[in-house]
């Protein structure tokens, strides 16, 4: 497509005839939707009409066919188009409590751990932060490589860390800590520790691009006049790491709330996360028009978290 | 001026990254363990790995996986940077909008959610254009995606502190504008370009749960095989699969941090230069 985008140009510089000069024009007009379309198309078709499927799908009726739902628009004998749409997914979502309680665990799980994350996740920021230029390309870097190391397999080696005969457990009684080992896996102590596990570098790498920027003038200027260390913090350090407070909490509360391997892997059979709810209607149940129904509430109740993110990150970019 | 940081951020950082290395540590060491049984060090051998190399499903599901790695990181190599430069050289388009939205929203959605809905639209493409069929096409399109997303912000930022000036003098010369674009500045914001992919292919080949939704009978990629084995508890020969798999995500993202790096320096020199 370059190709010959380049070729009409070139044709057009060198006076070319009048046909490649009618295209040169046209492409000199219209040439950028070359450019803007494909990836447009590619995410629109790929990415967001999906979502009109799911959307479609969740009034649909489940059936006994391929695939597993009925139509919503119909051509009926009268040659009108019928649209039946179906709201008893809808309404059995509010009726099995099932739904409605793993919304509010997994809203309550990823909230909690969002917290423990920044509460671990800001120190550590900060600490980046203070040390000179080439420690902090280091530091960053051994940051971002579990960030980037797939998410099943830290799960795994977590569990080789806490499961009953694990390092955790042979260390402490060892050292005499305990006489039992402790039970962790398939317990609401074990999802904890995997989504901290796994999220902590999402928390530590915006809080460090913001903590990073901060004016240090202005804290200096604080205990010239007096401040004790942790006014200053409180006063001047805190506010102005707020954007990356909020860009960090939404990157671990947003995915930690869809989250699916680690309650699946570490948790037990009461860590009902709305991942594995959705999971099982789709893969145990098979049951098409629920899990759509399922998904669309989900992606309600996300759409206020993402928009704050989405408002933070712009302004964080443009700062 | 950098004044002192004080022993407690120092013990935080540390055992921040305890937490983060430890566990990938031992998996690593357990991979090296004569021992079948997970918890006892029965010495050092290299068994696990041997064995590896027999079993027909891992390393069908490895090729399976290395396959869709390099075509979902090209793919999306194209289309993202196609997209960075629209969105930095194009400030006003009709869609712009409505692109910065879709080239963001990956980044934050739930797998679960895009796995769902994409494998909705498979599912009536296939019903109705009789293409794709569910397995390698699907996975691909549906990791170009999400990868998309993440080349798009990566070349976009390399993209705004690029040097337009040469482009400029190309276009003088008589240049076209693609032309003068891919003689000078595709060059400088290869190292992105090269970066990204590799950042894509980690993504491609970690990826588990939309692979697992967008995938049909018989396509199994190395994170399912790994999952359903996983779910069966710990074993020795995962243990070297991961270690393995860890190893070369961690040399991918290593180089694409260097390369990052490396054209940073160059960036920030040629910017010195420039103002002497």
């Amino acid at each position: 497509m370059s190709e010959t985008a380049a070729h009409e140009i070139a044709g057009r510089n060198r006076g070319g005839n009048g046909r490649g000069k009618a295209h040169g024009e046209w492409l000199k007009r219209n040439g950028k939707w070359l450019i803007i379309l494909p990836p447009m198309l590619y995410l629109l078709v790929f990415f967001l009409i999906p979502f009109g499927f799911a959307l479609m799908i969740s009034f649909a009726e489940t059936a006994v066919r391929v695939p597993p739902f009925t139509d919503i628009l119909s051509i009926g004998p009268d040659r009108h188009i019928h649209l039946s749409l179906h709201l008893g997914n809808f309404q059995y979502l509010f009726t099995d409590e099932v739904y409605g309680l793993s919304y509010v665990y997994s809203l309550k799980t990823a909230f909690f751990s969002t917290v423990i994350c920044l509460v671990l996740g800001y120190p550590m920021a900060y600490a980046i932060a203070r040390t000179s230029r080439s420690t902090q390309s280091v530091l960053l870097l051994v940051i971002i490589l579990p960030f980037w190391t797939s998410f099943l397999l830290r799960v795994y080696a977590l569990e080789g860390i806490i499961r009953e005969t694990g390092l955790l457990n042979s260390a402490l009684l060892w050292l005499g800590i305990i006489h039992q080992p402790l039970k962790i896996m398939h317990t609401t102590v074990a999802v904890y520790l995997g989504i901290i596990y796994s999220y902590l570098p999402f928390m530590v790498l915006p809080l460090f691009a913001t903590l990073e920027k901060l004016d240090y003038t202005l804290r200096e200027a604080a205990a010239d006049l007096g401040s004790p260390p942790w006014r200053i913090f409180v006063d001047v350090t805190l506010p102005l790491s707020m954007p990356g407070i909020i860009a960090g909490s939404m990157l671990v509360f947003i995915p930690a709330i869809g989250e699916f391997v680690i309650p699946t892997l570490l948790g037990g059979p009461d860590n009902l996360m709305i991942g594995r709810v959705l999971w099982d209607e789709f893969f145990g149940n098979r049951d098409w028009p629920v899990a759509s129904a399922v998904a669309i509430a989900f992606l309600v109740l996300l759409v206020g978290p993402i928009a704050v993110y989405q408002h933070y990150s712009t302004k964080q970019l443009e700062a | 001026m950098q004044d002192r940081i004080s022993p407690f951020l120092i013990t935080a950082l540390a055992i921040g990254i305890a937490i983060l290395y430890i566990p990938i540590l031992v998996l690593i060491g357990y991979s090296f363990n004569a021992s079948a049984l997970v918890s006892v060090w029965g010495g050092f051998s290299t068994t696990w790995y041997t064995q590896l190399l027999h079993n027909a499903q891992i390393l069908d599901a490895a090729w399976l996986s290395l396959r869709i790695g390099v075509a979902v990181s090209t793919g999306s190599v194209v289309m993202g940077t196609l997209a960075a430069i629209a969105l930095v050289r194009f400030p006003v388009f009709r869609g712009r909008f409505l692109l910065t939205g879709m080239v963001n929203a990956p980044l934050v959605m739930p797998e679960i959610i895009t796995g769902i809905t994409q494998l909705l639209l498979f599912v009536w493409m296939l019903n109705v254009l009789s293409w794709p069929h569910r397995g390698f096409t699907t996975i691909v399109i549906a990791h170009i995606a999400f990868c998309t997303a993440y080349v798009t912000i990566t070349v976009q930022s390399r993209l705004k502190t690029a040097d337009r000036s040469l482009e400029e003098a190309a276009m003088d010369l008589g240049s076209g504008p693609v032309r003068a674009f891919l003689d000078t500045t595709l060059p400088a914001i290869m190292p992105a370009l090269a970066s990204s992919w590799l950042l894509s292919f980690t993504l491609s080949l970690d990826d588990l749960v939309i692979s697992s939704f967008v995938s049909g009978p018989g396509a199994s990629t190395l994170p399912m095989v790994i999952f359903s084995k996983v779910k069966l508890g710990v074993s020795p020969d995962v243990n070297a699969l991961a270690s393995l798999i860890i190893c070369l995500v961690g040399v991918c993202v290593l180089i694409a941090g260097y390369l990052m790096r490396r054209a940073e320096h160059e960036r920030l020199r040629d910017a010195q230069l420039a103002e002497r």
